[in-house]
């Protein structure tokens, strides 16, 4: 895999971009030149209000408000764009389609759209129109937000959850990198435990960091939530297998994981005391833009790469996927799809891209080629972040029972109890699949 | 006034200055001037208190999702609950909580109190000073407290460390029993205040007359308190309890910012669970049922301290019938 990506940069590299056309598994990456226009009327005296989830990086604001001031000066529309913590951004979202006002456009996450279809606009025109021009959007997106033959949103893209390390640490424990298979993975943690500079990972309620790496860490044994038909699944072998592992993973791990929220494992690592989590890029942004000088020479230290493969032969990771909604009760339909459209578009996604260095990965797959992910080699496994996700109600539908599954830390929780000896796997997979019955029960 | 002069078949219907008779003496009713003074208060209580109340409890009753009407289930949201673990575990976590809490503030806070209407000196800053928890948002003491309690960043285990009495830091958050007992400690510190300063001005209003009855009585220290403070101030220990037990019971800040329920669930209170379930989680019908099952118990606890504190007739030294 690694190696064609590697030959598609170095044929693609000092062609300019929108006129390459290079392949990667028989997929055009390239921007599509014979794609079709899309050309969008915004509404006279238009206006939009957009709510979006609040910047993990500074970079990221700053260069969306630039777009969004260019855009106002293409077209003429105001906007006004404010943000909320990204959790916070769903109850808003669910209030808005409830009541039928609010916010015209609002930048949720995960299956958002799944829980009121109705009452979203469709997008699909945009949609393909963007797929068309930048090399077709990853299928996860599609598991996410194509519905009964229409988008019912659009893709932003997603969080990248690497594995995020310390080189010098993971060097000193006898390894030259992260082993991409469970069972050197497991043995490079015990070698960093012995070293004393241990992993961490989180193991309390937390929304992200939580349900990231215990959703890849089961589905890579192949154990799932549900099959194809949304039925419970997760009591199997495999889950067993993988609470097995998850339990001899968990003895190598830092003091007070069970404690974890998402902030938790920043801390431990830019302090020093941890030398291996999960995470998005931004431990190291936070390290570089750092005034700190100790936390700034961490930055050198700092390795990323992607979570290792497990049985199942192929990348299960869950990462934080973000979605673009148009209200159907905005007066401005065609305003609110031009400003998505322009959005995505070269000129302002990968700038936006390469200001929030990184944060965000790709929905469409002609952005691989942006420069921001080669720049600094600490950034490319971010960039396939899309590439090796799985939705997390894979391998069923998305809809309320989903939603509710994973917000209820159904996945976290199982992972937690195996993982701490609180109950022994068996016991463990039977509980979550009780609970996780109740919201597939429907 | 009826104007003079008019025959008796002909009933004035206006005042000289045009207002009609039967209106006029429609507003000069007590009754009825009652109501028009009381509504604009009514209308506030109705809009912003009565109609939250009431549509909460139905949406108990329906499968109301995010972003969808429910339609009438019944008992079913009560009965899904009544089979969850976690359910079943918040209740018992909010109980725990709620007791072991509401016990901690009243002998502190009443002990507070007591030292507090002492004669200290710069007793009115000291006054002042023993407010500060309760002034603080919770939110942020909360954030405070979650530095406190941090797996690695505890200041607490770095002192016990460098005192050394432990050698490896204290998982305060992360140990279940621990987390239980952490979180009370939090809402302790943040609770005791209010009881302690209400109480306070319980005990001002007691009058010095009867300790010094007392004393010439030969009354002990412990006598003064057992038979003088403690019934004198039981009304206002009903009403300070009754508050504090709410507020204990539907706590939901502290816990969301120190462990979001976590570690297993361990100290989810049934109003963390029950936002986890109806806004996250999008299943409004549970959410809202989950909230309206703390109605007993509130009921129950607002009930016991009116009828079991309001003791009047041990109050004036006789005891209970």
């Amino acid at each position: 895999m690694s190696t064609n990506r590697r030959d598609f940069l170095k044929l693609s590299a000092g062609v300019a971009a929108g006129t390459a056309a290079a392949g990667v598994g028989g997929e055009a990456l390239a921007q599509g030149k014979g794609a079709p226009a899309l050309k969008l009327n915004p509404e006279k005296g238009a206006k939009l209000r957009v709510l979006r989830w609040k910047r993990f990086v500074q970079g990221d604001e700053d260069q969306y408000m630039k777009n969004v001031a260019a855009f106002t000066k293409a077209t003429g529309v105001e906007v006004r764009v404010d943000s909320e913590s990204w959790e916070d951004v769903r109850p808003k979202a669910a209030v808005a389609a409830n009541v039928g006002s609010g916010p015209d456009i609002i930048l949720g996450t995960f299956d958002d759209p799944n829980l009121y279809p109705d009452k979203l606009l469709d997008v699909t025109d945009v949609a393909n129109y963007l797929a068309a021009k930048y090399g077709g959007f990853y299928d996860v997106c599609k598991q996410y937000l194509f519905q009964k033959n229409r988008w019912i949103a659009l893709p932003l893209g997603c969080a990248g959850n690497c594995l995020v390390y310390r080189e010098s640490h993971v060097k000193a424990a006898g390894f030259s990198g992260v082993p991409k298979d469970m069972a050197g993975f497991l043995e490079l943690c015990k070698a960093l435990k012995a070293k004393g500079t241990p992993p961490g990972f989180a193991l309390g309620n937390a929304t992200g960091d939580g349900n990231s790496w215990t959703h890849w860490l089961v589905w890579a044994f192949g154990g799932k939530m549900v099959d194809a038909k949304n039925n419970v699944v997760i009591n199997s072998p495999e889950t067993i297998k993988a609470l097995e592992y998850a339990a001899e993973l968990y003895k190598t791990f830092a003091p007070g994981t069970l404690s974890w929220l998402d902030p938790n494992n920043n801390k431990a690592f830019l302090d020093g005391q941890i030398s291996l989590t999960a995470n998005g890029i931004s431990v190291y942004y936070a390290s570089k833009t750092s005034t700190d000088p100790k936390i700034k020479e961490l930055a050198g230290d700092i390795q990323h790469a992607n979570m290792p493969i497990g049985p199942v032969g192929h990348p299960t990771e869950l990462n934080l996927f973000f979605n673009q909604m148009i209200f159907k009760y905005t007066k401005y339909p065609q305003a609110a799809k031009a400003f998505l459209q322009f959005m995505m578009e070269k000129e302002q996604y990968e700038v936006w891209q390469q200001q929030a260095i990184g944060y965000v990965t790709q929905p469409l797959k002609y952005y691989e080629s942006n420069s921001i992910w080669t720049v600094d080699p600490k950034h490319t496994p971010y960039r396939d972040a899309m590439k090796v996700m799985q939705a997390h109600g894979h391998a069923g539908t998305m809809g309320y029972s989903s939603a509710q599954t994973m917000a209820d830390f159904v996945m976290v929780n199982m992972v937690a109890e195996a993982a701490s000896g609180s109950k022994t796997p068996k016991e463990a997979a039977e509980r979550a699949e009780k609970r996780a019955q109740r919201y597939y029960k429907v | 006034m009826t104007a003079p002069g008019c025959g008796a078949s002909r009933s004035p219907v206006f005042q000289s200055n045009g207002t009609p008779v039967s209106l006029s003496r429609f507003f000069d009713n007590r009754n009825v001037l009652g109501l028009l003074f009381m509504l604009p208060a009514g209308a506030l209580l109705i809009v912003f208190l009565t109609y939250p109340l009431g549509l909460g409890t139905w949406l108990g009753f329906t499968d109301a999702k995010i972003g969808r009407d429910g339609v009438w289930v019944g008992l079913d949201n009560f009965e899904f609950l009544f089979g969850d673990s976690v359910a079943r575990l918040s209740l018992f976590n909010t109980l725990f909580y709620t007791v072991v809490a509401s016990i901690l503030k009243f002998v502190l806070g009443l002990w507070l109190a007591m030292l507090l209407n002492k004669n200290l000196p710069f007793k009115a800053f000291l006054r002042a000073i023993v407010l500060l928890p309760f002034i603080v948002p919770t939110a942020l003491s909360a954030i405070a407290f979650w530095w406190l309690y941090d797996a690695q960043f505890s200041v607490l285990s770095w002192a016990l460390t460098k005192a050394g009495l432990i050698t490896t830091y204290v998982d305060f958050l992360g140990e279940p029993w621990l987390a239980r007992l952490s979180t009370i400690a939090a809402n302790v510190w943040r609770g005791v205040p209010f009881v302690a300063i209400t109480l306070l001005a319980g005990l001002q209003t007691i009058p010095a007359s009867l300790y010094e009855a007392a004393s010439l009585d030969g009354a002990t220290e412990w006598q003064r308190f057992w038979y003088i403070t403690l019934p004198m101030l039981t009304p206002i220990i009903a009403v300070v309890m009754t508050f504090s037990v709410l507020f204990t019971f539907t706590d939901f800040q502290l816990i969301y910012v120190l462990t979001r329920g976590g570690p297993l669930n361990s100290t989810h209170l049934m109003a963390t669970l029950s936002f986890q379930r109806a806004i996250p989680g999008g299943a409004l019908g549970e959410g809202a049922a989950l909230a309206t099952a703390m109605v007993p118990f509130l009921l129950a606890a607002i009930l016991f301290s009116y009828f079991g504190l309001q003791r009047r007739a041990w109050q004036q030294g006789a005891s209970d019938k």
